[in-house]
């Protein structure tokens, strides 16, 4: 191993050991907690749903930033901002549909066809 | 320990950059997956109660089997890590032995998914059954399908890690085999938070 | 062995279906029979059909479109005539069967195959040289959609021959086109010829997005790039971004189909108005798709043939991503009548109508770069104007349809054809035939005769108006689309006068044949041998025309708006290098026409349930993936010398030209480097 990895200059979070492993580790306690709650019953079902829909923000959040390094630097500026536009599409267009559809099933009762 | 000369570990590092001009490219592409699970996530939802008189989520599901699926995919995002890191290092056996190992627990992934499938259609529980099951099937066989791709990929870039060695060109492919990895990881965490978890409270 | 395929499959009772299948084997033996004759088989496979250059691709794009422009423009031409001659006690000459495959091979050729393939032409041709660019991100990727789209309109032209096309609508509404309801392989062929093409569609934006973001030449910030790559580059963001919703509408509607699955099914849970719900997702960013570029090239036009610089380029910049953002918040509007509550529709029919306001400023822009302009009323201003007119109509009956109360009495009505004609052909077509007659010459190297292109256009403008406005008027009578034949004769004479537009259209289209004909005879005279033939103002006109393979000898350095018009007012736009130095371009490959046919023999045989052909042109596609994955050597070098040769040529020529007096100096202070001072000269 005569070279080992640079000093990161570009302010990213370059692979590192380290940073995969505190990844991972997140990772791994965002799956856990979510899997125990809803297995074990823990919350009640409301709390149980937002408890999963945090973590999985969460822990998508944590695999962006230490699997596939996507931060504000310049290298990766692109890379964030076109994500975030998409993710503003993917909200609109899965936002939409679903309080078009519930509302749909409400009115024309055809819920659980 | 193989090592590769100081010029030719220089042009690796730029070409596993993130910032090159296809890997930029690669990025759109996933960024056009990312709609194409979105439309899958907005039919589940929609279909998501439509049980047509059949079995649901609830008694369907089995969470011990998901968790494992869980884990064997999130210790492969660690183990293309390692790739990634070997690559650096220009390690060209570590390079390879890791991917053995990533390709080994996205079989693990899809063995356990086939497992499911073909125990819920052989109990009468096939996509045929109702709109939610024919949802269910879909979103979650399109994540599979993926994987598959991906693990077929992996045994692409070991044949290429043998034959050509850790050259820039793939470095640059083992880069956009990273992103496609990872990104499969993050689809499955809203995969089993919504189809799964959320689908014991239907 | 051969799924559901037998002889049955060809429809020999059908007298028009087998007279064109019969003009399809003429044309294609003569087509096969004349290269074999030339013996140019080598150069069509070794220049063309492996190429990667945007330049060819752009090209080949574009005679896709105009074939399918003739067919479906027949379709339309039978269309009008049954409606004409089916009135009250008429049954009109066709079968429901046959006329419902005409509307919707109508809509399905003209969206996928005429505007899109005309759009991604034009592009191909013009965006890489107005960045500086010697060729897009992914050339081989740019092969594969171009043979992915050849490969999806060869299943609509076989469709004709073998089997039927779909009855159930270019928009394919579930349950209709489900299987129980529409057992045939119509539905199949349209299913398999959109999500083929529409995946190349998809590699098209992809690569275009990274063209222009990434390959543009130094000093070229955004706000300094001409306005029809930005409506490009944001086009091909939607593309990115909607066509994914149609790959999984048609993926589910493939499952519902083939396999049993029950995603838009009336029974087992399945949910019809889904598939509406995805097939408008991706549709109403397709219609911004399609009128987006034409923008850009309207606004082309109009700097160019105003001899001004675009009135308020960055307000239509934004104006271009505003209209973008709203395309993908309005889709709803296509089914205000699906039964949802008010405050649902009342959200979708604003989001509608603010459309409205970044496309008036763009209108207004127009209007401002011509007044006090020098117009030229060449062919691409005449298209132009033609469509700030009309295009106008169309908007404001747009608004009227946004207007729930309203959508819902005229929904589903000929007013409805009206207004999206009344859109599409002043928008899109017009758009794109300005930019065919705008960028010809920069492709081939000569222009388009003007006398046969004015008759064309007026062709197509008082054809267009004969054929639609009543329309409108059958629309507010309370006639509904599609009808095969109908019992209200106060619609009849409506419907002749419609026929009789179509007419004048055929007309306009004849004529722009005519003139393709007369224009390559007369290609000496109408030679463009400056490589600028309308004084234009984007970097694309510093290139000789046709541009050398390479684009630019070297890439130009951009300083503002309109870099080749400040060249050549600072006297710099002629100035040989005195050394050139090797140049890397991309090696032509057979890979991506392999995927195309490849990705046809899967279609083909997904459709008839010939599984072993599927599974073999599967393979095919994905070996050939793999084999290119592996190869490193995609690149060739062109030596300093050959570049030097070209380029010496090239200026032989302009010289030659100036000595002619065919440099158009446009800007007032410019000095022109051959033929002596040629300031204020100005050939019309």
């Amino acid at each position: 191993m005569s070279h080992s990895p640079s000093p990161d200059a570009k302010g990213g979070s370059e692979a590192t050991l380290g940073t995969y492993s505190v990844g991972f580790i997140l990772a791994i306690v965002l799956t856990v907690i979510p899997f125990a709650i809803v297995g074990f019953g823990w919350l009640p079902r409301t709390g149980a749903l937002i408890a999963v829909g945090v973590a999985a923000v969460i822990q998508i959040l944590v695999h962006l930033y230490f699997f596939l390094h996507l931060d504000v630097s310049r290298e990766h500026r692109a890379n964030a901002m076109t994500g975030v536009f998409t993710a503003l599409i993917m909200a609109i267009l899965v936002g939409g549909t679903m309080w078009l559809f519930y509302n749909l099933h409400y009115r024309t009762m055809i819920m659980g066809g | 320990m193989a090592t590769t000369d100081a010029s030719m570990h220089d042009e690796i590092q730029a070409e596993a950059s993130q910032g090159t001009v296809v890997n930029f490219g690669f990025w759109i592409y996933l960024m056009s997956d990312v709609i194409i699970f979105s439309m899958l996530f907005a039919g589940f939802v929609v279909l998501s109660t439509s049980y047509a008189g059949g079995p649901t989520g609830r008694e369907l599901f089995e969470l011990p089997g998901v968790f494992l699926e869980t884990l064997a995919l999130l210790f492969s995002s660690l183990t293309y890590g390692l790739v990634m890191i070997s690559l650096r290092q220009g390690n060209k056996r570590r390079v390879q032995g890791w991917l053995l190992v990533t390709f080994l627990l996205g079989a693990c992934f899809i063995g356990l998914e086939l497992h499911e499938f073909l125990s819920l259609a052989l109990e009468g529980h096939g996509p045929q059954r109702s709109g939610f099951l024919s949802a269910f099937f879909t979103l979650v066989g399109t994540h599979g399908t993926h994987v598959t791709f991906g693990l077929l990929w992996i045994l692409v870039m070991v044949g290429q890690v043998a034959y050509k060695g850790l050259t820039p060109a793939v470095a640059s492919r083992l880069t956009r085999l990273s992103l496609f990895w990872h990104f499969l990881d993050i689809v499955w965490i809203a995969v089993f938070s919504t189809v799964y978890l959320g689908g014991m409270y239907r | 062995m051969l799924g559901r395929l037998s002889l049955d499959a060809i429809p020999y009772d059908n007298g028009i279906i087998m007279f064109a299948v019969a003009l399809m084997a003429i044309v294609g033996v003569v087509a096969v029979g004349s290269t074999t004759y030339l013996g140019k088989w080598g150069y069509l496979y070794k220049e063309w059909l492996t190429s990667v250059d945007h330049k060819k691709i752009g090209i080949m794009y574009i005679i896709l479109a105009f074939v399918f422009l003739l067919r479906g423009f027949v379709d339309a031409l039978m269309m009008r005539a049954q409606q004409a001659t089916a009135g009250p006690g008429h049954s009109g000459y066709l079968p429901p069967e046959h006329f419902a495959e005409l509307f919707t091979g109508h809509g399905t050729m003209m969206i996928l195959f005429v505007a899109m393939p005309l759009i991604i032409g034009i592009i191909n041709i013009a965006v890489p040289p107005q960045i500086g660019a010697r060729d897009v991100a992914f050339p081989f990727m740019n092969s594969i959609s171009l043979w992915l789209t050849y490969a999806g309109g060869l299943l609509i032209m076989a469709s004709l021959a073998v089997g039927q096309f779909s009855t159930a609508g270019w928009t394919g509404y579930a349950p209709f086109s489900e299987y129980p309801a529409n057992p045939s392989t119509g539905v199949d062929y349209w299913i398999w010829a959109l999500q083929i093409s529409g995946i190349g569609t998809t590699l098209t934006g992809i690569n275009f997005l990274v063209t222009i973001l990434r390959e543009r030449a130094p000093g070229m910030t955004l706000m300094r790039m001409p306005i029809f790559t930005w409506t490009a580059l944001i086009t091909m963001i939607m593309v990115v971004l909607a066509f994914p919703a149609l790959t999984v509408a048609l993926g589910m509607l493939t499952l519902d189909r083939l396999f049993d699955f029950h995603f838009f099914t009336g029974g087992m849970g399945g949910n019809q108005m889904m598939y509406i719900n995805m097939f408008w997702i991706w549709g109403h960013p397709e219609v911004y798709i399609v009128i987006l570029p034409a923008f850009g090239v309207f606004s082309e036009v109009t700097a160019t043939f105003c001899n001004k610089r675009l009135f308020g380029y960055r307000t239509m910049v934004y104006a271009t991503m505003v209209i973008a953002l709203l395309s993908f918040t309005v889709w709803v509007h296509h089914f205000f009548t699906m039964g949802q509550g008010p405050l649902r529709n009342t959200v979708f029919a604003i989001s509608t109508m603010v459309i409205g306001i970044p496309t008036g400023v763009k209108i207004y822009n127009w209007m401002a770069t011509m007044f006090r302009g020098r117009i030229e009323f060449k062919q691409p201003m005449l298209w132009t104007l033609g469509f700030i007119l009309l295009f106008t109509v169309g908007g404001m009956t747009g608004v009227m349809l946004a207007i729930p109360g309203i959508d819902y009495k005229v929904h589903n009505s000929e007013f409805l054809v009206a207004h999206f004609h009344n859109v599409l052909i002043p928008g899109t077509i017009f758009g794109m035939f300005a930019g065919y007659t705008y960028w010809f010459p920069k492709a081939f190297g000569f222009r388009l005769d003007e006398q046969w292109g004015r008759r064309a256009f007026w062709g197509w403008t008082i054809g267009f108006t004969v054929a639609f406005m009543p329309l409108y008027v059958l629309g507010a009578m309370g006639m509904p689309r599609r009808m095969v034949s109908y019992s209200n004769p106060a619609w009849t004479p409506w419907l002749w006068v419609a026929a009789f537009g179509a007419l004048i259209v055929l007309y306009g289209i004849a004529c722009q044949v005519v003139q393709l004909l007369v224009s390559i005879k007369n290609r000496d005279r109408l030679a463009d041998l400056t490589g600028d033939p309308w004084g234009g103002r984007t970097l694309e006109w510093a290139m000789s025309s046709p541009p050398a393979e390479y684009n630019f000898a070297v890439i130009p350095t951009v300083h503002g708006i309109d870099a080749f018009m400040e060249m050549k007012e600072q006297g710099t736009a002629y100035q040989q290098p005195a050394e050139y130095s090797d140049i890397h371009m991309p090696k032509s490959t057979p890979a991506g026409l392999v995927i195309g046919a490849g990705a046809f023999v899967f279609g083909f045989g997904v459709i008839w349930w010939i599984w072993w052909l599927a599974i073999l042109g599967g393979l095919t596609m994905l070996a050939s993936v793999i084999w290119r994955a592996c190869t490193d050597d995609v690149e060739f070098t062109i030596p300093a010398a050959e570049v030097k040769r070209v380029e010496d040529e090239r200026f032989r020529k302009l010289a030659l030209a100036g000595q002619r007096g065919d440099v158009i100096d446009t800007g007032s202070r410019g000095r022109m480097p051959f033929g002596g001072d040629m300031t204020g000269l100005h050939p019309g």
